[in-house]
């Protein structure tokens, strides 16, 4: 019984009126957990109750306490029928089990209703006492903080990163039960969300274990999902990365004050090399002078990794995706893969296709039940290699690949032939498996994990080199999961996809995939599986032991790059390499080689050097396909994909080429699949890395020469296309340095080749080899133009408008170049619906419709916020779906982010030139320099030695973490200012909980009911009494601090119309659910005592309608971390000291 | 290739004030993009057609959403759904209740009822006012005066708290609710001339020192209803145009203070008692409803038209009016000095607000 939640219903307000007679509402309210249900008294007559219940109490196990929300359900009485449901507020206590987020839920909710909407608001207050149980981590995983932020939250420091974590859960989809034929649809709508609620507390419960097992304590860039698989169930999946944070503010004063030998940590703290092998204080809670709590041992062994570490004993989760695989002898681990950015690799190896073929025998693991899938694997996986990078290098794909030892043929043959070769291929996966065992020991132990971080954005000097885009892609078909309990089918899609990509990643010499993602496209019983990231080499220093499998010959970290191009430098051996790449010595540091360009999907690293500013970049397709069902509709499917791959590749490529950018960053590729058609989305930042060679241009090539006309018209096509190009540099501002020729260094060994765009054959591609290499022009890309096709793609390309002035776009946390951000942002989520009309539409004009869409749709975002000039709009996240025939859906969610024109402010460049995120920091530094005194004082108290401050201050020597000391002690400082101004709670929020005494006295008086407000009041940016709460999908807000992280906000909404014409049709329905929906999650935060969300983003929005009928039905799925932020320039009264040094204590007692 | 569906929701909700203005002038929306794109707006921002034309729907949805509020704003400031700083809710707000003064005009005065509300096409024609934005104003109105009703208080605070209306606006809203209970005639040809500002500056004049509010500001309705025990005392001042020695002695007063003074001297000597005559029988008679509805024309009638036909200046008015009010205190055998200077406060400022030159 470890747990025990109170709730008390205090008031409501601006109910609707249920009863027409009189006007006026008999509200009372259900309070549910579990199965234990208490009710409010009924508050007669009124619009405005005022319950002020008692406190319900509910004694329930943790495991409990994570699964289920609390459910409040708001009624109105009456005496003769039954009872009206006004409407509902689930409210997920998560946050209340984190010693370190919030200590009560408390404020006013959204009362939502299915059907109506929100209609009106009730004020909840909610608690959780937890008993310590050294138990407490069997079943569940209390405490293990989530985030979804996609880096290292602020305020953390990341003392180990585990790896990776996934796990999902089916069940079946209420809607999609018999029961739904008789149920009303309130009745349905209500099932599946508290289900789906269910499902994604079990989940992170689940995820929770596996990081404790791991001796993690956090899982960041925590990414949930739904598939809605119709009549065969109801997926909730997520992936994340597991990570042991420590706090900067508790942790490093309590360090030192603990462990006085570790004095020196905190010094240390500024190599990261140190860092990393610091004994890991395994729990978050601050280890100070308070008494030891029964799990304050815990820490100690979860600290170090090996007992944990090794093999994951997966429990008892019969869901669990690791327990089959390492039977199967799919492990293709010899698979080569293939890919980085801008060049297909030919294989190297034998086993080209080996993943491909080998795919039928593992297919076999988890597919006890489903035929369909036997016959459609095979031809897919061939094809998921298409992913990335086949890019313009296209021509030497097919030589290569036909000059390759293997000689397994080109990936479009490999599916057909599969059935013979499939023997012989398992041969050979076998073997190489069994090589690979014998050179790296032990590490098929290993295998099963995944060397994967939902990451994107990474501390200075983790990341060592990147390899590029790594992805795979795989179409299934859906049917019954018959046993809910046992999700192995599922699981073992997903393993299939994993394998790949860890395969891929390894040959292109990467032992780590960062910025991975995952996500699906369901279409009746169609289902594609995409999987992608970056293949890196990371920095083991900050790994746990045998979570990358890295060779003890690997000597590629010893070389010490500089921070600013190091990871633009190759991975893999350039004698040896994966495929034919165009290397030139790194335009930075001369001494590493580097690729010509480099497609990633993470986010720029801070330590970048970047030229000029960068931009969005899309690339768009639409593709027809027939109608067909089943297993003749899958193999349709996945014989498009490859050349959709393509075909946006060449885009992007050529999009980059025009930009005069050779990078490109936060790419997303998104294939969605309709009845008819398949749409293709591909989005990225595209920049000017100064380490990367100079782009060519492009040049365009008519086949038949001697046509004066035509000469003429291409002529005046490379005309227009020089001067975009010219324009576009010019818009942002590349202009890189002029390199001399000995500037160069050494030649090349390498011939340099000509790169080529394939659109026909022609000739070899040789002639063009020596050039001189500081001019641009000689590796221009060379379009032909041989059919009206290629004259539509070419002018598909100048079609993309560049935004206007004031304007800039990316799809990744920040801009480069930009830096003075002031604190205005606007979140917003667009949605726009496109009928296709009924005539046989070509491809062509398809591809124009979803372009000019995608365009429009950034044309209204400039139009819309023009009035936050100078703007960037950043995180530009669009998705792409076909929710009926004939309709084609794009959803985007972004923030536009408003900075200071003049430069004046900029801050200052930093040694390394990097000048990011990180870079906002900098100016705590100085303040903390300046408020030297105060830092002092603060350390004083909670006992630091102050030659530990000083000794760091003086061994600055990684600016970056050092900053992030100073700005934590002013954090900390801030927040015990905070909550001293506050002044109703004399400690910290934390004590809050620990004082139940105090708190329940304070319930007593008649106070109580203002106190939340009071909180709330001082927090407020504004004067209204609603708190302001800011949200973005990034994971910052620019011009203030994170001080705390209160929880994750996971919510899943339906809303359903019978009336849709009076709702102002489908735009109006679905305008007032997003803005219910924003209300909602705003609510929350304000609840858990917070003022914004970061890393917001909305997974989900699933529109269903039928107009005729007047009905529409919509699902939101959304996701963000509640944080708790002030202004940096705040300068908050320094309250007393000895309170702070009392709610140190205090905090380490709890 | 339609489009089916097409939203932009912001965290911040986001509203153009022209855009609001054209809603609340009850444009359609595609008068609205028209009158937009006269506007130039298209040129700031590369944008077409289309985009003006999404932006103006997602507005105008927006601004419907909010309607709801908007009619109980104290609601504004507290709802969860919309995010609006604050001093944009006020401007939403202050936009809201805002009203042309050429349609109050037409229906100061007239019972806030269902029957005027069928009139309002009639009233859009002349005004050139949209019907949409009339029936808003029309609304707005008759929500005020609903809930005013109600209210115990000083009027002009009530409006300001209930609808978080500034102090002017609260102000001529106080005017329209007056008048509308009080159902005093202001459409009468000879009224035309003057303005709705003209009206809310009496009628302020009035609920400030006619209503019983004046006096006791505690009273429900304090505010809307004119003190009636005041009426009655106003019946005593028919003493000076009863009296005759009264009426001579005020005259030779006033007169002995005028002399001199101005060119309109023998014309004010000259209708003396005609004028005073006039004034006094306004006093006495606004115990009846009947005679309270129709004391602005009776005040044009019977002092301002006399007046004007003599060519009286504005200044002619004021020193007229001055030494008419303050010669009666000399008058030892009048005793009603209080209620005389309570009735003549008012008089003469409206009077001097209502003529024109």
């Amino acid at each position: 019984m470890p747990g025990k939640l109170k709730a008390k219903i205090v008031a409501g307000r601006h109910l609707p009126v249920m009863d027409r007679a009189s006007d006026l509402t008999d509200a009372f309210v259900e309070v549910k957990f579990g199965n234990t249900t208490f009710k409010t008294d009924v508050f007669p007559k009124s619009l405005n109750p005022q319950w002020n219940s008692e406190w319900f109490k509910f004694e329930v196990d943790d495991e409990d306490l994570q699964d289920e929300p609390l459910q409040i359900t708001v009624l109105d009485h009456d005496t003769y029928s039954a009872n009206d449901a006004i409407g509902k507020v689930y409210i997920d206590i998560d946050p209340l089990l984190c010693t370190e987020a919030a200590s009560v839920i408390s404020g006013w909710f959204p009362i939502y209703d299915t059907i109506h909407g929100i209609r009106g608001e009730i004020n909840v207050l909610v608690k959780v006492e937890l008993f310590n149980d050294l138990n407490r981590f069997r079943q569940s995983s209390c405490g293990v903080k989530f985030f979804c932020t996609t880096s290292i939250p602020r305020g953390y420091r990341a003392a180990m990163v585990h790896g990776f974590v996934e796990e999902l859960v089916v069940n079946e989809d209420p809607e999609y039960q018999w029961i739904d034929r008789i149920r009303t649809p309130r009745a349905s709508n209500e099932a599946r969300q508290r289900l789906i609620s269910l499902m994604s507390g079990e989940l992170q419960r689940k995820i929770g274990l596996k990081v404790l097992e791991m001796g993690g304590n956090a899982v960041v860039g925590y990414l949930q999902c739904f598939d809605l698989e119709g009549e065969s169930g109801l997926v909730v999946r997520a992936i994340g990365t597991a990570c042991t944070l420590e706090k900067h503010s508790s942790g490093s004063l309590v360090n030192t004050h603990t462990h006085p030998n570790t004095a020196p940590a905190s010094n240390a703290c500024n190599s990261p090399s140190k860092d990393g092998k610091e004994p890991v204080f395994g729990e978050d809670l601050p280890s100070s002078s308070g008494p030891p709590t029964p799990f304050r041992n815990l820490p100690t062994s979860s600290s170090s990794p090996p007992p944990f570490s090794p093999s994951k004993p997966c429990s008892r989760q019969s869901s669990s995706s690791d327990t089959d695989l390492s039977l199967t002898p799919k492990t293709d681990e010899s698979q080569s893969g293939r890919r980085r950015p801008g060049i297909f690799l030919c294989p190297s190896s034998p086993v080209l296709s080996a993943d491909s073929l080998s795919l039928p025998g593992s297919g076999s693991v988890g597919r006890g039940h489903s035929s369909g899938c036997r016959a459609t694997t095979p031809p897919i996986p061939s094809f998921t290699h298409s992913d990335s990078a086949l890019l313009r290098k296209s021509v030497s794909f097919t030589e290569d690949l036909l000059l390759a030892a293997s000689g397994m043929g080109s990936g479009g043959s490999a599916g057909k032939e599969a059935g013979p070769l499939k023997t012989l291929l398992r041969q050979q996966t076998q073997t190489a498996l069994e090589q690979r065992g014998a050179s790296s020991s032990g590490l098929l132990l290993n295998a099963r994990e995944f060397p994967f971080f939902t990451l994107t954005s990474f501390p200075p000097g983790f990341l060592v080199h990147v390899g590029g885009v790594v992805s795979a892609r795989s179409v299934k078909l859906l049917d019954r999961i018959h046993n809910p309990d046992e999700p192995e089918t599922r699981d073992a899609w997903w393993e299939e996809i994993r394998q790949e990509i860890k395969s891929h990643a390894k040959a292109l010499g990467c032992h780590a995939v960062v910025g991975y993602s995952e996500n699906t496209s369901i279409c009746e019983e169609v289902c594609i599986l995409s999987a992608s990231g970056t293949a890196t080499i990371l920095n083991p220093r900050y790994m746990r032991e045998g979570c990358l499998d890295i060779g003890s010959t690997d000597h590629r970290f010893d070389d010490p790059s500089p921070p600013s191009c190091g990871f633009c430098h190759i991975p893999y051996d350039e004698l040896n390499m994966p495929f034919p790449a165009q290397l030139t010595y790194c335009y930075n540091c001369r001494r590493q080689k580097v690729p010509d360009v480099l497609f990633t999907t993470i986010d720029l690293p801070a330590e970048a050097a970047v030229t000029g500013k960068g931009c969005l970049i899309q690339a768009r397709l639409c593709r027809l396909k027939k109608k067909a069902q089943g297993e003749v509709n899958a193999t349709a499917i996945s014989n498009l994909l490859p050349f959709m791959e393509y075909e946006l590749h060449t885009q992007l490529m050529n999009k980059l080429k025009l930009r005069s950018m050779n990078a490109l960053f936060g790419l997303h590729i998104q294939i969605s699949v309709g009845e008819n058609m398949l749409l293709g989305l591909a989005s990225a930042t595209g920049v000017y890395l100064t380490a990367l060679p100079a782009p060519g241009g492009i040049q365009i090539a008519g086949k038949t020469s001697g046509d004066l006309n035509n000469e003429q018209h291409i002529q005046s096509i490379q005309k227009r296309i020089n001067d975009t190009i010219a324009k576009n540099k010019e818009l942002y501002q590349i202009n890189p340095p002029e390199l001399t020729e000995e500037g160069v260094g050494s030649p090349i060994p390498e011939p340099r080749q000509r790169s080529r765009l394939f659109r026909s054959h022609s000739e070899s591609s040789d002639e063009v080899s020596e050039l001189d290499l500081s001019h641009g022009k000689k590796d221009a890309f060379v379009l032909e133009i041989d059919d009206t096709d290629a004259v539509e793609d070419i002018h598909s390309l100048l079609i993309d408008a560049s935004p206007p002035t004031g304007f800039y776009t990316c799809n990744t946390e920040t801009m480069p170049g930009i830096y003075n951000w002031t604190t205005a942002v606007q979140m917003f989520t667009s949605v726009r619906v496109l009928r296709l009309s009924n005539a046989n539409l070509s491809n062509q004009s398809l591809n124009k419709i979803f372009t000019d869409l995608c365009e429009n749709l950034l044309k209204s975002f400039y139009f819309k916020l023009r009035s936050n000039i100078p703007c960037c709009l950043c995180h530009l996240n669009f998705t792409v779906a076909v929710p009926e025939e004939e309709l084609i859906q794009v959803s985007v969610t972004a923030v536009a982010m408003t900075f200071d024109k003049d430069q004046t402010q900029e801050r200052f460049i930093t040694k390394g030139g990097n000048e990011t995120e990180e870079q906002l920091q900098f100016p705590l530094e100085l303040c903390a320099d300046s408020s030297s005194t105060n830092t002092q004082t603060s350390s004083k108290f909670s006992g630091v030695p102050e030659n530990t401050i000083v000794s760091s201050r003086a061994a600055s020597v990684d600016y970056g973490s050092f900053a992030d000391r100073c700005s934590t002690w002013l954090e900390l400082l801030r927040l015990k200012a905070h909550t001293i101004r506050r002044g109703s709670v004399k400690t910290s929020r934390r004590t809050q909980s620990l004082a139940h005494s105090v708190s329940s006295l304070e319930n007593c008086s008649p106070l109580t009911e203002g106190r939340p407000r009071s909180l709330r009041s001082s927090r407020s940016f504004g004067g209204s009494s609603v708190t302001m709460v800011k949200m973005t999908p990034l994971s910052f807000l620019p011009g203030t601090r994170i001080i705390k992280y209160l929880g994750i906000i996971n919510m899943f909404f339906i809303r359903e119309t019978t009336s849709l014409r009076e709702e102002g049709g489908v735009s109006g329905f679905l305008h007032s659910f997003i803005a219910e929906v924003f209300a909602m999650v705003r609510a929350h935060v304000a609840a858990l005592g917070g003022n914004a969300v970061v890393s917001y983003s909305m997974k989900d929005c699933v529109l269903m309608e039928n107009p005729n009928k007047n009905q529409a039905q919509c699902l939101i799925n959304v996701s963000g971390d509640a944080v708790i932020c002030v202004r940096e320039t705040d300068q908050e009264p320094m309250t007393s000291m000895t309170n702070i040094g009392q709610s140190c204590t205090a905090d380490g007692a709890t | 290739m339609a489009v089916e569906l097409d939203v932009f929701v912001g965290n911040t909700t986001i509203m153009d004030e022209e855009v609001y203005q054209l809603w609340l002038d009850g444009y359609t929306v595609n008068d609205a993009v028209k009158v937009r794109m006269a506007g130039g707006v298209l040129d700031e921002c590369e944008a077409n057609q289309d985009v003006l034309l999404s932006d103006t729907m997602d507005q105008y949805r927006t601004f419907q959403m909010c309607e709801r509020l908007l009619q109980s704003p104290a609601k504004l400031a507290n709802q969860l759904l919309f995010q609006i700083p604050p001093h944009r809710q006020t401007m939403l707000i202050e936009r809201y209740y805002a009203f042309d003064d050429s349609f109050v005009r037409e229906v100061l005065g007239k019972k806030l009822s269902k029957g005027t509300k069928k009139d309002l096409d009639d009233i859009g024609a002349k005004t050139g006012v949209t019907l949409k934005s009339c029936r808003r104003q029309f609304d707005n109105f008759k929500r005020v005066f609903k809930v005013v009703e109600e209210l115990k208080g000083p009027l002009v605070e009530n409006i300001r708290q209930h609808f978080l209306l500034s102090d002017k606006l609260a102000r001529d809203y106080a005017a329209i609710v007056f008048f509308a209970n009080n159902r005093f005639e202001t459409g009468k040809k000879k009224l035309q001339y003057l303005t709705f500002q003209d009206f809310a500056f009496c009628a302020g004049q009035l609920i400030n020192n006619w209503t019983v509010g004046a006096v006791d500001n505690m009273v429900e309705d304090m505010d809307v209803d004119l003190d009636k025990e005041f009426l009655q005392e106003l019946k005593e001042l028919k003493v000076l145009i009863t009296d005759k020695d009264l009426l001579d002695q005020h005259k030779s007063l006033v007169c002995t203070a005028l002399r001199g003074k101005t060119k309109a001297f023998t014309e004010m000597e000259a209708n003396f008692k005609n004028l005073s005559r006039g004034l006094v029988n306004i006093a006495t008679k606004l115990t009846n409803t009947k005679d309270v509805r129709d004391f602005f024309i009776d005040l044009v009638e019977k002092f301002i038209e006399p007046c004007r036909s003599d060519r009286w200046t504005s200044a002619d008015v004021k020193l007229y009016l001055t030494h008419y009010t303050n010669s009666a205190h000399i008058l030892d055998s009048f005793k009603h000095q209080a209620v005389w200077d309570r009735y003549m406060g008012v008089i003469k400022s409206c009077i001097f607000k209502m003529y024109h030159d």
